[in-house]
C-alpha cells in the first residue's frame, strides 16, 4: 500500500494535469487552478516547514560538533531568527504591530531584501564575467578537430558583432549572424525536439508507474 | 465639385459586415466581433464597440484603434447580445448596422488543439507498443552515454578517495520535468553510493523538492537494505534563493571537496559557478540539464555532460529495465516520425498550394 498509493495518486493527478489543455471548460479549469495553486501552495507551507527545520539541524548540529567554518552556523542562525522575528511582527513594509525603524534607519523585511540579498545575489551573479572567461580559456583550447572548429567559430562570432570586424571585412558580420542564426539555431531545434519528446516519455512513464526510481524502489 | 470635394472631407464612412460569434475554444465569457474597416480608415482615431442586450439600447464597452477589426468583448454566458461598431472621427461617429444577436458558451473540447492531441496518441500508442514489446521479453540496445557510463567512475573513485558525493538538483521546482528526471537519477545514485557506503550529500534549493528527495534516497538505501546508512542529516534544504543556492553548493564544494559532482536538473545562471567551482576542486563532474541555454557551460567545465533528452533516459540506461529501455525505443521511433512529417509537409509546402502550415497551428 505505501508504494500503491502514491502511484494511484500521481496516475489521478497525472491525468487531471494533461486534461485542462484540451477542455477549456470553466468548471474543469477552476479545479484545475484549485489543484495547481491551492493544493500546491498548502503542500509547499508544510514542506517549508519541514525544508526550514532541516536546514536548523544541519547547523545546529554543526554547531554541536564544531565542525569546519561552524561559527558561520551562528550568523545563519541568527539571521533567520531576526529576520523571521522582524518579517513576523514588522510586517513587510514596516507596517506591523512593532516598530522597524529608528529614526531614518529602517530595518523592515523589504528594507533588508533590497539591502542585503539583492545586493548578495548580484555579486555572485558577477563572478560569473570571471567564471566565464576561465571556462572559455579551457574551451578555446585546441586539442581536437571539435574544439578547433569551436575556437573558429567562436573567433568569428566575436569578430562579427565588435566593430573591428566590419573593418577587416564587411561580410564578417553577416557570416557571424549565419552562424548564429542557421547551424547553431538548427542544433539548439534537434535538442529542443529530443527534450520534448523525451519529456512526454518520461511523464508517461512516471503516470503509468512505469517510472518508479522516484519512489526509491525497482520495476 | 466643391459639394463633393466638403462631402468627401465630412462624411465618415461606417464600418460594414459587422459579425459577432462565441469565442472558440475558450472556457466561455467572451464573444469575437469582426469587423471590415471604414472606407476612411487613415483619418480616423479608431473604432468605439457598443453592445446592447434588447438590441435598442447599447452602451459602450470598448475601444480600438485605427486598421484593426477585431475585438474581443468580456461577456455573461447564455446571455443575448448584440453588436455596432462606430468609426470615430473627433467627435463624429459613424455607426455600423447591427449584428445578430448572439451568445457566449464554455466549450468542451479545445478544437484548436486538436492536433497537439493526435500527435500526443500517436506518440504515446508508439511509447506503449514498444512498452508492450519489452513486456513480453524483447530486448532493446540502447547506445552509450558516456556521462552516465562514469556514474560507477565516479561512485567508486569516491569510495577510495573516502570523499563524498555531491548531488546538486539545480533551482528547478518540484513540476519541472527535468527535476523529476533528477529524481529518477537520485534514486538510483543512492543506491550505488548506499553498496558502497559512500557518503551522498544532496542540498536543495525548494522545500518540496528537499522533502521528495529525502525520500528518495530514504527508500533507495532501504531498497538495498542498508536503511541505517541514511543521514537526515546529508540531503536538505538550504535556500530558494538562486544565487544564496549557488554561494552554498561552491562553500559545500569547496569545504567538503566531494570527490564527484552531479548537477542534475534544472539550472539557470548559476550553472557556470557551480561547474567552474567544481571543475577547480578537482572532483569528477557529471552534469545534465533540458535548459539549452545552459548546456554549452556545462559541457564547457565539467567532464561529462547529459544532453537533453540522454537525462530523461538516465534512469533507464543505469537501471537497464526492460520497460523503462522500451520507453526509450519509443522515443526514437516518436522523432522518427515527427522528423518524416516535418520532411513530408515541406516538401509539400515547397511544391504545392495546399496550406500545410494551417494543420500544425
Amino acid at each position: 500500500m505505501k508504494r500503491t498509493l502514491p502511484l494511484i495518486l500521481v496516475f489521478i493527478f497525472g491525468i487531471m494535469g494533461i486534461v485542462p489543455y484540451y477542455i477549456p471548460h470553466g468548471g474543469y479549469q477552476t479545479l484545475d487552478n484549485m489543484v495547481r495553486n491551492d493544493f500546491l501552495r498548502i503542500l509547499s507551507a508544510f514542506a517549508i516547514v519541514l525544508g526550514l527545520g532541516s536546514l536548523m539541524k544541519v547547523h545546529i548540529d554543526k554547531i554541536k560538533k564544531h565542525r569546519e567554518n561552524w561559527p558561520y552556523s551562528y550568523v545563519l542562525i541568527i539571521g533567520f531568527v531576526v529576520s523571521g522575528f522582524i518579517g513576523l511582527f514588522g510586517g513587510i513594509e514596516g507596517n506591523g504591530m512593532l516598530p522597524t525603524s529608528i529614526a531614518s534607519f529602517k530595518f523592515d523585511i523589504e528594507t533588508l531584501y533590497l539591502n542585503i540579498i539583492v545586493p548578495l545575489g548580484s555579486t555572485m551573479f558577477a563572478l560569473l564575467a570571471f567564471f566565464m572567461a576561465s571556462a572559455s580559456y579551457r574551451a578555446f583550447r585546441v586539442r581536437s578537430l571539435e574544439s578547433a572548429l569551436l575556437l573558429s567559430a567562436a573567433f568569428i562570432v566575436m569578430l562579427g558583432v565588435i566593430p573591428l570586424g566590419d573593418r577587416i571585412s564587411p561580410h564578417l558580420p553577416t557570416f557571424a549572424q549565419w552562424i548564429m542564426d542557421i547551424p547553431n539555431v538548427a542544433s539548439k531545434r534537434g535538442i529542443t525536439f529530443g527534450i520534448a519528446l523525451g519529456g512526454l516519455a518520461t511523464s508517461l512513464k512516471v503516470i503509468l508507474g512505469i517510472e518508479r526510481s522516484w519512489l526509491g524502489g525497482k520495476e | 465639385m466643391t459639394i463633393l470635394l466638403l462631402s468627401g472631407i465630412f462624411t465618415l464612412a461606417p464600418p460594414t459586415g459587422i459579425q459577432a460569434y462565441d469565442t472558440p475554444d475558450d472556457r466561455g465569457g467572451s464573444i469575437t466581433i469582426e469587423w471590415q474597416l471604414s472606407s476612411n480608415d487613415v483619418g480616423i482615431e479608431g473604432y468605439e464597440i457598443y453592445r446592447s442586450e434588447d438590441g435598442v439600447a447599447y452602451e459602450m464597452v470598448g475601444f480600438i484603434g485605427q486598421g484593426r477589426g477585431r475585438y474581443q468583448d468580456e461577456t455573461d454566458d447564455n446571455r443575448e447580445y448584440y453588436y455596432k461598431v462606430a468609426a470615430l472621427r473627433d467627435t463624429v461617429r459613424a455607426f455600423s448596422s447591427s449584428s445578430q444577436p448572439v451568445m457566449s458558451r464554455p466549450q468542451l473540447f479545445d478544437l484548436g488543439a486538436t492536433n497537439l492531441f493526435i500527435a500526443m496518441i500517436i506518440f504515446c500508442s508508439i511509447t506503449l507498443y514498444f512498452i508492450q514489446t519489452a513486456r513480453r521479453g524483447k530486448k532493446f540496445e540502447i547506445r552509450k552515454i558516456a556521462g552516465l557510463d562514469a556514474v560507477d567512475e565516479a561512485v567508486g573513485r569516491a569510495t577510495e578517495m573516502g570523499k563524498p558525493l555531491l548531488y546538486c538538483m539545480g533551482v528547478g521546482l518540484v513540476d519541472s520535468i527535468a527535476t523529476i528526471a533528477s529524481f529518477n537519477i537520485l534514486g538510483a545514485i543512492a543506491e550505488k553510493t548506499g553498496q558502497y557506503e559512500t557518503p551522498l550529500i544532496v542540498p536543495t534549493s525548494d522545500p518540496v523538492v528537499y522533502t521528495v528527495a529525502r525520500e528518495i534516497v530514504k527508500e533507495s538505501y532501504t531498497s538495498i537494505g542498508r536503511p541505517d546508512l541514511f543521514d537526515s542529516d546529508k540531503v536538505y534544504f538550504v535556500t530558494d534563493s538562486q544565487f544564496a543556492y549557488a554561494s552554498a553548493i561552491d562553500g559545500i564544494m569547496l569545504r567538503e571537496k566531494p570527490a564527484a559532482n552531479f548537477l542534475v536538473g534544472y539550472f539557470q545562471a548559476e550553472s557556470l559557478i557551480l561547474a567552474e567551482t567544481g571543475a577547480m576542486t578537482g572532483a569528477i563532474q557529471i552534469a545534465g540539464t533540458d535548459n539549452v541555454s545552459q548546456l554549452p557551460f556545462f559541457v564547457t567545465a565539467c567532464d561529462y555532460t547529459l544532453i537533453g533528452e540522454e537525462l530523461y533516459a538516465a534512469s533507464a540506461y543505469i537501471s537497464q529495465q526492460p520497460l523503462l529501455l522500451g520507453a526509450i525505443k519509443g522515443e526514437d521511433w516518436g522523432k522518427i516520425v515527427i522528423l518524416s512529417t516535418l520532411l513530408v509537409a515541406s516538401l509539400i509546402g515547397l511544391l504545392t498550394k495546399f496550406p500545410i502550415l494551417n494543420l500544425f497551428r
